[in-house]
C-alpha cells in the first residue's frame, strides 16, 4: 500500500500488467524516453525496452490502426493518445474497425485494445485540450468507455479495460492527475468494467457523477448535509458504457430525487442516456423532475472562462436544492 | 555550395515479362513450375467465372451489392500464389480471386454479399482478414500484423490490398511511414485499376507512378505490369522473401485495369469511353496467359474448354447449396452476438425485447 497520484497508480498498473503478460505493448507519441507529456508511461521503456514501449510517429490513426492490428494479430496494445482532442484523426480506425472487427468476422478477430487519453477541462489548456466528448465512444456499439475518479479506481479499471477481450475507450481527467493521493494497494487489483460504486450513501436524493465532478460532487454532498440536514447518495459510475443502471436504479427508487452531473455538454450528453434510464426503470418512484448540471452546449472556452463552464460546487448544490424543494 | 542536387539512393523498378500477345521476355520467364503455371491459370479462370455469375446473381436479385474483380485477377492472384498459410492477407473489397486462392470459400463470399454476416466469418487456419469497406483504412491493420510478426520472430509476411484511390488517404501515408519507420515484413499490393469509381488515375495525383510514393518513406517501390501473371510472381515473391529476411517492406503497384463496374450500383459510361475499356480488352491477363501456357505445351483447347466446364459446375453446385441455405428462415437474434465478448445486462435486455417481439 502506498499513497499515489492517479498518474503513479496507472503507472503502477501498466508495470505490473507489462510484467505479468508480455503481449502487452504500450504505443504512442513521446510515451518511451519522454515518459508521456504527462508521465503515465515513465521508465516503461527502461524497464520493458523499445519493442514493448513504441515511441511512434506523430499520426494518431496511425497508432490505433497499427494497433488494430496487433490486437488481431494477439498482442494486446495499449495506444495513448496525447490528448482526447487528438483522438478524432484516429476514430475512424476505432468505430470503422476496432469496434467492429469481432462481428464483422463473426467471431474469428476480437480486439483487446485500450486507447487511454488524458481528458476533460480544468487545466488551463489550448484549445482542443479540455473537451469531454465521451459519448461519441459510448453511442458507439462494440466499444467500451471507462472513466476513473481517482488513483486507486484509475488504476484498478486501467488493469481490466488491459484484460478486456473487446476495445475500451479508457478517458483519464487530467485535472485530477496529480491533485490529491490515494492509498493504491501494492497487489493487483481489478475493478470489474460496467459496474458502478456508491461512494456516499444517503436516503434524501441521489446525485450522479463520474472523473473530475465526483470531487465537487462529494463536496457538494457534504454542504447539503452541514447546511441543509440533508442525506445525499453519490453514486461514481466509473463506467460510461456499458451503463451500469442497475445501481442508479436502486438509489433513485429509494431517494426519489436525482441530479446527474457531468462536464459533456449537456444536449445528447451521458446525462440524457442516464434519465432515460431513470424513466424506463424508476419513474413512479421519482418525487421530482431530474436535473442535469453539465457543460454547456458550447466549444469549450479559452481558459479565462473555463471555471463558469465547468460543473462546480455551487451549481450542483443549486440544481440539488432545487430538486429536493419540489 | 549551398544548391546541389542530392543523390537519393533510390529507384522506381518496372516489372513486365509477359505482354499482352502473350510473347514472353525469355531472361525474365522465372520457368516456373508446371503444376504452379496451372494452378495459376485456375485461379484465375475461377476468378473471373465466378465474378461473372455473381453479377449475373446481383442483376437478378438474388444477392447485393459487390465490387467486380474482372480484369484484375492476375494482379491479385500473383501476389497471393505466393504466400504460405501461415502469413496473413488483410484485403480490401476487390480481391476475390486472391480471396478464393487464399481459401475463403466461394459459399462464403455468396453469403456475405447475399446480405448474411456469417459471410464475413474466417475459419481457423485462413490468416485472412475479413473485406474492409473504407477505403485504404486496412494497410495499417497490416503494418500491425506485420509488427506482430516482427515482434514474435517469424519469418512470416502481412500482405495488403488496395487501389489507386486509396492512395489519396490518410491511412497510406501513416502505413508507409509506420512500415518504413519499422522495417516491418509487409507487403502493400496497390492495384492501380486507373479508376476510383468516376475519378481517373491522373486526378487521383499529380505523381508520374505510384509506385514512386514509397521512396519517400524508406519503403521499395515498384511498377508492375498488373495483368502480367508472370511479373505480379516475381515481384511478389521478391517482396515477400525480402520480407521474410527482415529486409523491410515493399510497394507494388500494379498496373492493371478494372473492366467492369465500381460496384454493382454503379454505370461506367458516365466517366469513361468504350474505346478504352475495348483497349484493356486487348490485354486481358487471362488470355494472354493462355497464349503462353500454350506455346509451352502445357493447355490446350480441349483442356481449355475441360476445365471451363469443371469451373461451370463448381460454382453452379456453391451456388445451388448456397441459395437454398439462403432460403432457410434467418434467426434475427444471432445479430446480437458478435458485438462483445460478454453482452452487457441493456443489451441482453434489447435482445429479449425483440424475441418477445418476434414470439420467438
Amino acid at each position: 500500500m502506498a499513497k499515489m497520484t492517479m498518474v503513479q497508480a496507472l503507472n503502477l498498473a501498466l508495470r505490473q500488467e507489462m510484467e505479468k503478460d508480455d503481449r502487452v505493448i504500450v504505443l504512442g507519441e513521446d510515451v518511451g524516453r519522454d515518459g508521456g507529456v504527462f508521465r503515465v508511461t515513465d521508465g516503461l521503456i527502461d524497464m520493458f525496452g523499445e519493442r514493448r514501449v513504441l515511441d511512434t510517429p506523430l499520426a494518431e490513426s496511425g497508432i490505433v490502426g497499427m494497433a488494430v492490428g496487433m490486437a488481431a494479430y494477439g498482442l494486446k496494445p495499449v495506444a495513448e493518445m496525447q490528448f482526447s482532442g487528438f483522438i478524432y484523426e484516429a476514430f475512424h480506425q476505432i468505430e470503422s474497425h476496432a469496434a467492429r472487427l469481432r462481428n464483422r468476422s463473426q467471431g474469428r478477430y476480437h480486439v483487446p485494445l485500450v486507447v487511454r487519453a488524458p481528458y476533460a477541462g480544468g487545466v488551463r489548456a489550448l484549445e482542443h485540450h479540455s473537451e469531454s466528448r465521451e459519448v461519441y465512444f459510448a453511442h458507439t456499439p462494440g466499444l467500451k468507455m471507462v472513466i476513473p475518479s481517482g488513483p486507486r479506481n484509475a488504476r484498478a479499471l486501467l488493469l481490466a479495460a488491459i484484460r478486456d477481450p473487446d476495445p475500451v475507450i479508457f478517458f483519464e481527467p487530467k485535472s485530477i492527475y496529480r491533485a490529491f493521493r490515494e492509498d493504491v494497494p501494492d497487489e493487483a487489483e481489478v475493478l470489474p468494467i460496467g459496474k458502478s460504486v456508491t461512494a456516499r450513501e444517503g436516503k434524501d436524493i441521489t446525485l450522479i457523477a463520474y472523473g473530475a465532478m465526483l470531487r465537487p460532487t462529494l463536496e457538494a454532498a457534504e454542504k447539503l448535509k452541514a447546511e441543509d440536514g440533508v442525506e445525499a447518495e453519490v453514486i461514481d459510475l466509473l463506467t460510461i458504457s456499458p451503463l451500469d443502471d442497475a445501481l442508479f436504479t436502486e438509489s433513485a427508487r429509494k431517494t426519489g430525487r436525482v441530479v446527474v452531473v457531468h462536464e459533456a455538454h449537456r444536449s445528447f450528453g451521458p446525462g440524457a442516456e442516464i434519465v432515460s434510464r431513470l424513466i424506463e426503470k424508476s419513474f413512479w418512484y421519482l418525487e421530482a423532475p431530474i436535473k442535469r448540471v453539465t457543460g454547456f452546449d458550447i466549444i469549450f472556452p479559452l481558459f479565462a472562462r473555463e471555471q463558469a463552464y465547468l460543473p462546480g460546487v455551487e451549481r450542483i448544490l443549486t440544481a440539488a436544492r432545487e430538486t429536493l424543494a419540489v | 555550395m549551398p544548391r546541389k542536387v542530392l543523390e537519393l539512393p533510390y529507384q522506381v523498378l518496372y516489372l513486365s515479362i509477359l505482354d499482352e500477345d502473350g510473347n514472353v521476355d525469355a531472361d525474365l520467364d522465372p520457368d516456373l513450375p508446371a503444376e504452379m503455371l496451372l494452378r495459376l491459370h485456375r485461379a484465375m479462370l475461377l476468378g473471373r467465372r465466378f465474378d461473372e455469375r455473381m453479377l449475373k446473381l446481383q442483376r437478378q436479385g438474388r444477392i447485393g451489392t459487390f465490387a467486380p474483380i474482372k480484369g484484375q485477377e492476375a494482379a491479385q492472384v500473383g501476389p497471393v500464389a505466393v504466400l504460405r498459410d501461415s502469413d496473413w492477407m488483410i484485403p480490401a473489397f476487390r480481391e476475390t480471386a486472391g480471396e478464393l486462392m487464399r481459401g475463403r470459400s466461394m459459399e462464403s463470399v455468396l453469403l456475405y454479399f447475399g446480405g448474411y454476416d456469417e459471410g464475413g466469418y474466417v475459419p481457423e487456419g485462413i490468416n485472412n482478414f475479413p473485406i474492409s469497406v473504407p477505403v485504404g483504412s486496412q494497410m495499417l491493420h497490416a503494418v500491425g500484423v506485420a509488427w506482430g510478426l516482427q515482434h514474435d520472430g517469424k519469418d512470416d509476411v502481412a500482405m495488403t490490398f488496395f487501389g489507386d484511390g486509396a492512395t489519396s488517404q490518410g491511412d497510406f501515408h501513416e502505413a508507409l511511414n509506420f512500415a518504413g519507420v519499422w522495417q516491418v515484413p509487409a507487403v502493400f499490393v496497390c492495384q492501380n485499376n486507373q479508376w476510383a469509381i468516376s475519378i481517373p488515375r491522373a486526378k487521383q495525383t499529380a505523381a508520374q507512378t505510384l509506385a514512386q510514393k514509397a521512396l519517400a518513406y524508406g519503403v521499395r517501390g515498384i511498377q508492375v505490369d498488373g495483368n502480367d501473371i508472370l511479373a505480379m510472381v516475381v515481384a511478389a515473391q521478391e517482396a515477400v522473401e525480402r520480407a521474410r529476411a527482415g529486409e523491410g517492406p515493399t510497394l507494388i503497384e500494379a498496373v492493371t485495369y478494372r473492366m467492369s463496374l465500381h460496384t454493382t450500383a454503379d454505370d461506367p459510361k458516365r466517366y469513361r469511353t468504350d474505346d478504352e475499356v475495348e483497349t484493356w480488352e486487348a490485354r486481358d491477363p487471362i488470355t494472354r496467359f493462355q497464349v503462353y501456357l500454350k506455346a509451352k505445351g502445357l493447355l490446350d483447347d480441349a483442356q481449355i474448354a475441360a476445365l471451363e466446364e469443371e469451373v461451370e459446375a463448381e460454382i453452379q453446385a456453391v451456388v445451388a447449396r448456397t441459395e437454398a441455405q439462403m432460403a432457410e428462415p434467418v434467426d434475427p437474434l444471432t445479430m446480437f452476438d458478435y458485438t462483445y465478448a460478454e453482452p452487457s445486462p441493456y443489451l441482453l435486455e434489447q435482445k429479449e425485447e425483440l424475441r418477445r417481439e418476434l414470439g420467438a
